[in-house]
């Protein structure tokens, strides 16, 4: 293929849970770097378009370029200054993609196909993040814009038509799973937390956001159950005043280092009447557990204790297992369509220098002509400038349906360049000079903020 | 004509419940949207069927089984619609669209000749006495259904399985209030019932009460409910204790409701 088809190669640089430990990964996540990473990565001449996608499980550079291979270098070169790292040390860290594999991978990515918990739902929101900086740096371009939004709707469609995102997998989150299932609506409900741990809180926090009103916090230290309730924006009381509390909340999340039982059988029989048979949902986190299993057996009430709740997340997980391969179609599906939308690229400009040829020619030859025939009326002069258009569209059909069929051949550069020759075209339709891509790239992130903004 | 309606109808009925019982496996988007089309159609048939029918016996249709199965059906998808535009409980429509075509097939069992009414019955109060208790039945027809639905809900969280089943009915609260709007509503009209119909009574046979079978067990049927609402509102039973009294107190409705006319003929029986 001519040097000077200048086409625009999409390219991918990135680290992730599976192939940097976490050491290596936040060196080369650049996270507080000045200017932010994404700019330090633009000023590289072999860059066009690039997006610097960094989360704690994966760093991603996604890169437009007319010159793949010199990118590559640069972009590790740069990459390997700024972290401090050894260069070797990091193409060992790091995956390369280009092309289809490139645009897969972001793809997949986005729909969290890629993501150490599958179809855990931040990474689209990072990726969208990542973008929007890119965009107000003016770091992204057409190619890029485009594989974002083709990477968005992908992701939403999968979000919406698979189940992979539809179970909780995480034992907090299948905490807060189980309470909706029993309460529909947590908003208005009361929750309750026996002791401190890390994934109480965690718990406690996601019951929050999921509306609910009052937390109380309760704690062997008072002190103890004092901060944690500031922190989390609720009541503290103490254990002694665990049987007037249960009274009143709805869901008790318990997670206390006792070595025994912290709420027992009696206890909750006997605040059943006093709760007017209310609902109510015990969580045991704890190990050796807080909560009498025995309180299951009431009616009204339900008991989970973490065996349980690993369960329902491995049940879960499986579920979302086979929801990714549905995932997988789907993504497959959008890469084709991604591609033809690349290769259509290089059709046009040639496709419309072709046009632009042939029209200049025939201007030409229509003015010189109607210079030698004198004396014509209008109606002559409108037939021989019809005849002349007529001609060229005639002769331009064939060569343009060819063109367009080509586009999808396997011997595609060589029908392009072929074309290019046979016509004498100059071939160059994707270099677009430095100046009009910059201008234009403008345009194209103004129109796709605004579709973000609806 | 009205034969075409009520069979058309039975059909669109049958339509609906497949419709539900197809979302409630598949899980797919929209089709339980089409289900309530598909009953809403059936009802509107339905309607005009009765009307129908009303004309043509120059009566209300609510005195054979045939007639009265009907108009229960018609009740139920009422009440139904209702609920469904006011609180969408999801999975409701696969369980309480069988029970209308149950119904319908219940009223195609019995012959629908029209027999002449006895004089004691021509009276304003048929339509007024027979359509509330029909309402009133709807709605506690509609209870029935949730308390099976919570049953079932509640019996797999309890024993911890969450998986296919558990996913597709509603929480045990939306669960549980849903139930208690529709005894709010079918209790007291199932109150009112029986006393239009003690009213009527009086008028016809010139005694409100004369502990005929069916008025026994309509007292019966009353009083199981009574309890129930009171416990709810007094001391606040809800859940699965709640459940069974609303089936068992929907068991003693059918029976007083079938059982009796079958079983303890009196007074009362429909024309079979």
């Amino acid at each position: 293929m001519p040097s000077d088809i200048n086409r625009t190669e999409i390219l991918l640089l990135g680290t992730n849970h599976n192939t940097a430990p976490v050491e290596i990964r936040e060196k080369l996540a650049l996270r507080e770097t000045d200017p932010p990473a994404v700019k330090l990565f633009q000023e590289l001449p072999a860059c066009q378009e690039i997006i610097f996608l960094s989360t704690c499980n994966r760093v991603e550079i996604i890169l437009g370029t007319v010159r793949p291979d010199d990118a590559r270098e640069q972009v590790i070169a740069a990459w390997a200054r700024h972290t401090g790292l050894d260069k070797t040390l990091l193409q060992d860290n790091i995956y390369i993609y280009s092309g289809e594999k490139a645009v897969k991978h972001v793809f997949r990515v986005a729909a969290s196909l890629d993501s150490m918990v599958v179809g855990e739902p931040q990474i689209l929101g990072q990726l969208k993040d990542a973008y929007r900086t890119a965009s107000e740096m003016d770091c992204s371009g057409p190619i890029l814009n485009k594989l974002m939004h083709k990477a968005f709707s992908t992701a939403k469609k999968i979000r919406t038509e698979t189940k992979i995102a539809s179970q909780a997998v995480s034992i907090s989150y299948a905490a807060v799973e189980l309470a909706k299932k029993i309460f529909g609506d947590l908003r208005g409900k009361s929750a309750l937390m026996i002791g401190a741990g890390e994934m109480a809180e965690l718990a406690a926090q996601h019951l929050k956001t999921s509306g609910i009103e009052r937390l109380v916090v309760a704690n062997r230290t008072l002190e103890r159950a004092l901060d944690l309730a500031k922190s989390l924006d609720g009541e503290a009381v103490s254990l002694e005043e665990l049987e007037d509390v249960l009274i009143d909340v709805d869901i008790v999340i318990s997670s206390t280092g006792a070595p025994g039982l912290v709420v027992k059988k009696d206890q909750v029989k006997r605040i059943m009447r006093p709760r007017r048979h209310r609902l109510l949902f015990f969580i045991d986190i704890a190990v050796p557990r807080d909560i009498d299993p025995k309180i299951n057996s009431i009616d009204n009430v339900y008991l989970f204790d973490i065996d349980e709740l690993k369960e329902v997340v491995e049940e879960n997980k499986a579920e979302r297992q086979k929801e990714a391969l549905k995932a997988e179609r789907m993504v497959e599906a959008e890469l084709i369509k991604f591609k033809s939308w690349m290769q259509s690229l290089d059709i046009v400009p040639i496709i419309r220098q072709l046009q632009q040829k042939a029209e200049m020619v025939r201007q030409q030859e229509l003015r010189r002509t109607l210079k030698n025939l004198k004396g014509l009326d209008d109606r002559e002069k409108a037939c021989i400038e019809k005849l002349s258009q007529s001609l060229m569209n005639k002769m331009l059909h064939d060569p343009i349906i060819f063109l367009k069929k080509g586009a999808h051949d396997s011997h595609r550069d060589e029908v392009l360049s072929m074309v290019c020759r046979i016509f004498g075209l100059n071939g160059a339709g994707r270099a677009i000079s430095l100046e009009n891509y910059r201008s234009g790239k403008n345009a194209d992130v103004k129109t796709c903020r605004s579709k973000q903004a609806g | 004509m009205d034969e075409l309606f009520f069979q058309l109808t039975f059909f669109f009925y049958l339509a609906a419940s497949a419709g539900f019982i197809m979302h409630l496996v598949s899980m797919r988007k929209g089709v339980d949207r089409i289900a309530t089309w598909i009953l809403t159609a059936g009802f509107c048939i339905h309607t005009v069927g009765i009307i129908l029918r009303w004309v043509s016996e120059g009566h209300a249709p609510m005195v054979s089984f045939h007639d009265t199965f009907s108009f229960l059906a018609w009740a139920i998808a009422l009440a139904f619609l209702l609920f469904q535009a006011g609180h969408n409980v999801k999975a409701l429509g696969a369980f309480v669209s069988p029970v209308i075509t149950v119904m319908m097939v219940a009223g195609l069992m019995h012959p629908r000749q029209v027999m002449p009414l006895p004089p004691a019955l021509k009276s304003y109060w048929l339509p007024i006495h027979a359509s509330i208790c029909l309402i009133s039945y709807a709605l506690l027809t509609i209870a029935f259904c949730i308390a099976i639905m919570y049953l079932v809900q509640e019996h797999q969280i309890k024993n911890k399985r969450l998986g296919a089943i558990s996913r597709r009915l509603p929480s045990l609260q939306t669960l549980d209030i849903m139930s208690e709007r529709c005894l709010k509503i079918g209790f007291p009209l199932l109150t009112l019932g029986i006393i239009t119909g003690s009213v009527w009574a009086e008028s016809a046979w010139g005694s409100y009460w004369s502990w005929d079978p069916k008025e026994t067990w309509s007292l019966i049927t009353w009083l199981l409910y009574a309890a129930l609402l009171h416990q709810r509102l007094t001391v606040g039973w809800r859940g699965r204790k709640s459940a069974y009294m609303t089936i068992i107190g929907y068991i003693t409705l059918l029976f007083t409701f079938i059982g009796v006319t079958y079983l303890l003929p009196g007074s009362h029986s429909y024309a079979l």
